[in-house]
């Protein structure tokens, strides 16, 4: 990911912020073009399949709520499942949280809608570079627009192509590895290295919860094995 | 399933877990502890989504040599670690997928 050199202006940490974002981009394009196809065999209709993208803009919930909605689930259960689902995007926003505080609700809102996985990794990393750029959050936004767009365009493109998309194709395994590519980088130090462990681990375990709360699970008992880990072996290396 | 009000719940609960926090936990100061944990987030939410998706096939710990989202995800994975590079672990990584599903096929 390119976090040096970029222009300390609101252009310069825009575009710094979309070109990073373009590999994460990449990955999600395959996964944007299977929801929409599988939201119209699910049952919406492409209204309300287009809509889900616009007004929800979470992809890992919305492809949960796809296949509970063929499952014949009720509007409750999909909403408390989608809520469960999205909780850690509370843990991206306490993270973030201390880097926006100086900014305004025009800011605050547009970028609480579109905190995403792929965003909240690369304006993290953004934020926790050692320049002192004061636009950093036009970096998150760049980051952050070209995801929504690109999110609802391959909607769109699902929705109108994606049954000629044959699925032992597999390509929803693209954000798999687009996770595993964002991961390992992350992997610097013995305590990171416990907390992807226990999270790997609790999650296999955890993985039959009801409402996919195995995920929420495994992520704070990954995050506490890593603080504890912090404390026995000492700081990790890159700090 | 009433399609707009699931879309309208789900846009609802969504952005009522992203934006507080985002826009109160500044304001509010953070025990140091709680702050520090904070940089566990990204590598423990990313690998509790992971894990399950490459390890398990219907609910099951799936070692066999058939698995192939196991066999492409451990090579992206070491790509990811000698390069860096995500864009070329996206790409090998799909190979990967596809070409194991070939070999066994």
């Amino acid at each position: 990911m390119q976090l040096t050199n970029i222009e300390p202006t609101r252009r310069g940490e825009f575009w710094a912020g979309a070109k990073a974002t373009i590999p994460l981009i990449v990955g999600a394009i395959p996964f944007g073009i299977i929801f929409g196809a599988l939201a119209v065999r699910s049952g919406f209709s492409p209204a309300g399949a287009a809509g889900m993208s616009f007004f929800v803009f979470a992809g890992s919930s919305q492809f949960i709520a796809t296949s509970l909605a063929a499952g014949g689930a009720t509007t409750l259960f999909i909403v408390l499942t989608t809520f469960v689902v999205n909780l850690r995007h509370a843990l991206y926003s306490a993270t973030l949280g201390p880097y926006v505080k100086h900014l305004p609700q025009r800011w605050l809102l547009p970028l609480g809608f579109w905190l995403t996985d792929e965003s909240f990794v690369v304006a993290v990393q953004r934020y926790r570079a050692e320049d002192s750029s004061p636009y950093k959050h036009w970096f998150f936004l760049g980051s952050a627009v070209f995801m929504y767009a690109n999110w609802n365009l391959c909607t769109w493109i699902g929705i109108f192509t994606g049954q000629a998309i044959p699925p032992e194709w597999g390509l929803e395994f693209a954000m798999v590895v687009t996770f595993i590519g964002m991961l390992v980088p992350l992997i610097i130090g013995r305590p990171t290295l416990v907390a992807v462990f226990v999270a790997g681990v609790t999650a296999v375990l955890a993985n039959n919860l009801p409402n996919r709360l195995g995920l929420l699970v495994a992520a704070m008992l990954g995050i506490l094995a890593g603080v504890l880990a912090e404390r026995f072996f000492g700081e990790p290396d890159n700090e | 399933m009433n399609e707009w009000l699931t879309i309208f719940g789900m846009m609802l609960v969504t952005f009522g877990v992203r934006y507080p926090v985002l826009a109160l936990v500044g304001k509010i100061p953070l025990p140091d502890p709680i702050f520090r944990s904070l940089k566990y987030v990204p590598p423990a939410v990313l690998t509790a989504i992971i894990v399950p998706e490459i390890l398990l096939t219907d609910g099951r710990i799936d070692l066999a040599f058939n698995n192939a989202p196991l066999f492409a995800g451990i090579l992206a994975g070491l790509v990811a670690w000698r390069s860096k590079n995500l864009l070329l672990t996206i790409v090998l990584g799909m190979l990967a997928l596809w070409g194991w599903t070939w070999l066994i096929s």
